[in-house]
């Protein structure tokens, strides 16, 4: 397997989809290639890093809704008798 | 006769439902101010401008209110309206974009002829694994997301923040589950790139360390 192999590979990996074989010579080139271990590595760090950064983490939420948004959006029901 | 057992406690959020279902207004306002904080996060993911992400959650609410009678009891009504407000967001995107992409190709791992990546001027710094305690990292990764173009950043949210499967991401973008995983991957792949100067170190000249990557190996 080469660089461009792994790279191509590397989301059936992380999801547990490549046959016996092909991860077996996977597992392989990252052992033997440090910049594709290291690519990996930046990879899952990535998808954490999107979450942390969005503010998914522990469910913390924005407490702030402007009431004249609840009041508009209970308004818009009322006149188009929605519900 | 057996006794009667004791009452089964009764979910309040059947409750809450069955109060939807009848149309009580203290049970709209209820769903609104409970389900309104999340379903605003929601949509700033998506969403730059203020007004569009109120105009979104709005719609949300509209389409949830209209289509109370049709929600299944097995869902959770969150995730109900996580859907709804996504596909609010995601319409309102639609509507909102303007200008043509710009390839993404410039921002993915770039092969020599015998299949090496080159030029990878930084690597990962392992130690940066990324607990992005300091505001300006968030804000650098928050930026960093802003800047793919529109097709890859929301596979992205779909599939990496706002955790919906394969499935549900084709579905609702009106893609193949292929093109999502394709799309998925060069996010991810375009987004690494652009958080590496932050979170990367200088790589090693292949002859300054002496122990460069012997390339007659395995790769």
């Amino acid at each position: 397997m080469k660089c461009r192999e792994l790279l191509e590979f590397l989301m059936q990996y992380l999801e547990d989809e490549l046959p016996p074989e092909e991860r077996d010579s996977f597992e392989r080139h990252m052992r033997d290639c440090p910049p594709c271990a290291n690519y990996i590595q930046s990879y899952r760090a990535v998808r954490a890093m999107g979450r942390k950064a969005l503010c998914c983490e522990g469910d913390a939420v924005p407490a702030d809704v402007p009431e004249d948004l609840i009041q508009a959006i209970l308004r818009a029901r009322q006149e188009g008798r929605a519900g | 006769m057996a006794p009667t057992p004791n009452a089964v406690p009764v979910d309040p959020e059947s409750l809450l439902v069955d109060r939807l279902r009848q149309g009580e207004d203290a049970a709209f306002e209820e769903l609104v101010r409970e389900h309104s904080p999340r379903m605003l996060a929601v949509a700033r993911r998506f969403l730059s401008s203020e007004d569009d992400v109120r105009d979104a959650v709005q719609e949300a609410f509209i389409s949830a209110f209209k289509s109370i009678q049709n929600f299944e009891g097995n869902a959770r009504l969150s995730t109900w309206l996580h859907r709804i407000v996504v596909n609010a967001s995601l319409m309102k995107l639609r509507r909102r974009r303007r200008k043509p992409e710009e390839s993404i190709e410039d921002l993915l791992p770039q092969f020599s002829e015998d299949a090496h990546r080159v030029n990878p001027a930084f690597e990962w710094d392992g130690r940066q694994d990324a607990d992005l305690e300091r505001s300006e990292d968030r804000d650098f990764v928050r930026q960093a997301i802003e800047r793919l173009p529109d097709t890859y950043r929301n596979v992205l949210l779909l599939r990496d923040i706002e955790e919906l499967n394969t499935e549900e991401t084709a579905r609702i973008l009106g893609v193949s589950e292929n093109a999502v995983k394709i799309r998925l991957h060069r996010a991810r792949q375009a987004l690494r790139t652009l958080l590496l100067p932050r979170f990367g170190v200088p790589e090693h000249p292949p002859d300054a360390s002496g122990d460069a990557p012997n390339d007659e190996g395995s790769r």
